[in-house]
């Protein structure tokens, strides 16, 4: 790291870090301010304009990658945390050119508008039937002792975390549920 | 080449750009990227009225990668405009908190995020006035009302009509200020060279834009481009440029390098606009039957002091219902506020709130269904035009609509149905929007190796709007949709109309059809040959839309709500949702519903969660994020669905379509206070309708 031991924050040059980055497969080294979140070191110096910022608050879920697998807000995540992590993004679900059946899922059954929150809706999509798969419960599940349905209400209540502005809700189950059925 | 299909408009086809979209291959405006990019953030006002005293620059250029601090007295100077919305930094005077008093532009967003977050601004502060009320002395009546139409009307004697009427309800009913939230935050990369200016922008109308932009730099508008192929949600919030637009384009000239520049989401609550909050007062009088004799209906709402926008809420009124004495009107005040602008279906939205909530009181006080008093009330002619209706379907609506809801048999009497911990009720209301059509251009292209490419300026933020030109043009081409190449969102296409006012399909649709129909007379008198270079034909529908009749154009439809209202809580759910609609000619079945559904979803958002509290010590709207102005969430939404009748209409346009972006949000708010009402006896005239108002209301 530079920057170490200069004192008074005002005129301090950034801190920067040295680090690898996993993304959908491919290492990226990369130099990365301290400061910087992932969603930004994604989309400003990655070019992986998938992941969308739509609130920079952690509030709307515009930002949701996967990282090892299980869904983060990108936003809320420094990205000189996720060094030895294996990062996945909207642009790395899809393989060999074919849509991943979630993507193919929501162009079928409309299950966006604008667009803006679909790649986090499909990376949070992805990730929640994986949850749901490996037994996790929600705040709706009934039964926490056994495995959870994939049924409406708790598509709903697992995908409550990604706001849709134009309105899509009915058709995201939708396609949620024709995937995890 | 001229191969017979089978029509494409009325099938569902997936939209064409599905898979940009769900691969993150889509580019929003803040995603492009030119050489030697620059990051520009903005410093708002955080007094409410007053004037900027001083701006310590030069700190914050010591930072590391700090590239410049532009405030007014560095700014460069912008020719004046009407529109004081875009004379950014020309001014020490502060109209209202939030307003932007500089901008700082670093090497990295991280840079210029804490540059902005540190920049001493000294202000000069004044006492501000936040506060509309509809007794303020500051009320006047604007000249008109948005877009155009009369700010007052009258007919026969309203207010005898009320003194001898049998059954009055007079009530009031407030909306609040609501924020678009769209959830791409406005965003602008500038871009000067030796060409002038190009914006990648983050519009409903790369044409609108551009004729704004240019005069504020003394361009002609030649010089200046707009492209905005993907736009993340506008309703409204993106129809006219607003402040960073010009913020972006400014920096990039003082800087001299290619600026970015986004809203936050914060930010946003501030500059980007939001609707007005209304108090509307509504009189009806009607007989012991439910035949109205009198509709009085009167609005107050605010606006800024640098510009003036009024909202057409009781507009929607003049056209609704049969009844011989009527009156509307608007008032404004000038306050020390954002400035306020169009968000889906501006006037009929909140307008509709308040009629369609009286109306079911005057469906209680006259114990007639709530269904029947509207459909007792269908005028046989526009009753303020006196013009025939090119088609009127809200009867079928109701009749649909109550059918499939499962309507018949409804017990009328409030409070009484419980399931476990819930009350529930169900709820009506009607739905409206007219018919807009703005004069555009088009272009169709037969290329030398197959295939058509259409162009015009077009936007689609989510409307389904390039797919169904697609279709539009794949039919008047007849050939499969595949075979057509539809290029919008750039303002070097043939200029269009803004997509606002549920007016592109109409708008846009009739010139790519002349287009299209241009191009296969010129395929025709050449034999089919396509030259190497290409065969193209253009449209510009100015003349066609003159020639139109005057008729009274509108969409109608009508919303069904079931709710259960936790007795404990308060909580209100929306068990269900319907809405049905008579819309002319739908052109895609499938996209066609998510715009129905998309606001109607909006609709539940705003009866229930939206509302942006100003702080009227302070002077700003408090709940500036996404946690603290709720809209709804997947759990909020269960079951919600529409449908549509057939509607044959050979008065709109050559597609016979009427426009289905804004008819959705309207009335559903009152199709849901009407159902909480039925469910709890308690009438919530105040949105939205929150837990304290139902607890308070003695459930």
């Amino acid at each position: 790291m530079n920057g170490e031991g200069n004192s008074g924050p005002v005129f301090a040059d950034p801190i920067t870090a040295d680090i690898l980055l996993s993304v959908n497969g491919d290492e990226r080294p990369i130099t990365v301010d301290t400061r910087e979140t992932l969603l930004d070191t994604l989309r400003e110096h990655l070019d992986l304009i998938g992941a969308k910022k739509g609130c920079d608050h952690g509030q709307c879920g515009a930002c949701t990658v996967l990282v090892d697998g299980r869904r983060v807000k990108s936003c809320l995540t420094l990205t000189v945390t996720v060094d030895d992590r294996e990062i996945t993004t909207v642009e790395g679900l899809a393989v060999d050119g074919a849509l991943h059946p979630m993507q193919a899922a929501f162009v079928e059954r409309d299950a966006f508008q604008c667009g803006y929150c679909t790649p986090g809706q499909l990376c949070s999509a992805v990730a929640m039937v994986r949850e749901v798969a490996d037994g996790w419960p929600s705040a709706v599940t009934a039964d926490v002792s056994g495995p959870a349905a994939l049924d409406d209400d708790e598509i709903r209540e697992r995908m409550s975390g990604n706001l849709c502005r134009c309105g899509a809700y009915v058709n995201i189950v939708a396609a949620i549920k024709q995937v995890g059925s | 080449m001229t191969t017979v299909a089978a029509p494409s408009a009325g099938t569902a086809l997936d939209r064409v750009d599905g898979p940009e979209k769900v691969t993150g291959r889509a580019r929003y405006a803040y995603e492009n990227v030119p050489a030697d990019l620059a990051y520009a953030v903005v410093v708002q006002a955080t007094v409410s009225r007053g004037e900027v005293r001083a701006v310590d620059a030069d700190s914050v250029l010591q930072l590391p990668g700090m590239i410049a601090t532009i405030w007014h007295e560095n700014a460069p100077r912008l020719a004046p405009v009407e529109d004081a919305e875009l004379t950014v930094l020309q001014s020490p005077r502060v109209a209202y908190r939030g307003q932007v008093v500089a901008v700082v532009v670093a090497e990295t967003l991280e840079s210029a995020t804490e540059a902005a977050r540190l920049l001493r601004v000294d202000y000069r502060p004044e006492p501000h006035d936040v506060e509309l009320r509809p007794d303020h002395p500051g009320m006047y009546r604007p000249d008109h009302v948005n877009p155009n139409y009369a700010t007052d009307s009258e007919l026969g004697d309203p207010d005898t009509a009320l003194a001898f009427a049998s059954v009055v309800v007079d009530a009031t009913y407030t909306t609040p200020a609501q924020h678009h939230n769209p959830i791409e935050p406005h965003a602008t990369v500038a871009l000067w060279d030796a060409d002038g200016l190009t914006l990648y922008d983050a519009t409903q109308s790369t044409s609108g834009v551009r004729a704004t932009i240019a005069p504020l730099f003394a361009l002609p508008p030649e010089s200046v481009r707009v492209i905005s192929p993907y736009v993340g949600g506008g309703f409204g919030g993106k129809g006219a440029p607003h402040a960073q637009v010009v913020l972006a384009a400014l920096a990039a000239k003082q800087v001299g390098r290619p600026v970015k520049l986004a809203a936050t989401r914060r930010q946003m609550f501030a500059v980007t606009g939001y609707r007005t909050p209304t108090v509307q007062r509504v009189r009806l009088g009607a007989d012991e039957d439910g035949k109205l004799s009198a509709i009085v209906h009167e609005a107050f709402e605010q606006t800024a002091t640098i510009k003036e926008f009024a909202e057409q809420t009781t507009v929607v009124t003049r056209m609704m219902y049969a009844a011989p004495h009527r009156r509307t009107s608007h008032r404004l005040v000038r306050l020390d506020v954002p400035v306020p602008t169009w968000m889906r279906a501006p006037g009929e939205t909140p307008g509709m709130f308040a009629l369609e909530s009286a109306m079911d009181e005057l469906a209680v006080a006259c114990g007639i269904d709530p269904v029947e008093l509207r459909v007792r009330n269908e005028p046989t002619i526009d009753p303020e035009r006196g013009l025939p209706f090119s088609s009127r379907n809200l009867v079928a609506c109701l009749r649909g609509g109550a059918e499939r809801f499962g309507w018949a048999g409804r017990d009328p009497e409030p409070g009484v149905r419980r399931r476990g911990r819930q009350l529930i009720g169900t709820g009506v209301a009607s739905s409206t929007y007219p018919v807009y059509r703005m004069p555009s251009q088009a272009s169709a292209r037969a290329e030398p190796g197959g295939g058509f490419t259409v162009r015009i300026a077009a936007a689609d933020i989510g409307t389904g709007a390039r797919t169904v030109l697609t279709q539009i043009a794949a039919d008047a081409l007849r050939v499969p949709p595949a075979q057509v190449r539809m290029e919008v969102g750039d303002s070097a296409l043939p200029r269009a109309s803004v997509a606002g006012g549920s007016s592109g399909t109409a708008s846009w649709g009739t010139a790519v059809l002349r287009a299209c129909e241009g191009l296969m007379d010129a395929l025709h008198r050449r034999a089919g040959d396509v030259p190497p270079g290409g065969l193209e034909a253009s449209a510009d529908t100015a003349e066609e839309l003159r020639s139109q009749r005057p008729l009274s154009r509108h969409a109608y439809g009508a919303q069904f709500a079931e709710v259960g209202v936790d007795l404990d809580t308060g909580e209100v759910r929306v068990l269900r949702l319907l809405g049905a609609f008579a819309a002319g000619r739908i052109i895609n079945p499938k996209t066609a519903r998510s715009q129905l559904i998309g606001g109607m979803t909006m609709g539940l958002s705003m009866a229930l969660l939206e509302e942006s509290v100003m702080d009227l010590e302070f002077g700003d709207y408090l709940n500036r994020d996404l946690a603290q102005y709720h809209v709804a969430a997947c759990a909020d939404v269960r079951d919600v669905d529409a449908f549509w009748i057939e509607e044959e209409d050979p008065d709109l346009n050559p597609m016979g379509s009427k426009g289905i972006g804004e008819i959705g949000i309207v009335g559903t708010a009152a199709a849901i206070a009407n159902a909480v009402y039925h469910a709890t006896g308690i009438r919530v005239r105040d949105l939205p309708i929150r837990l304290d108002r139902l607890i308070g209301g003695g459930i």
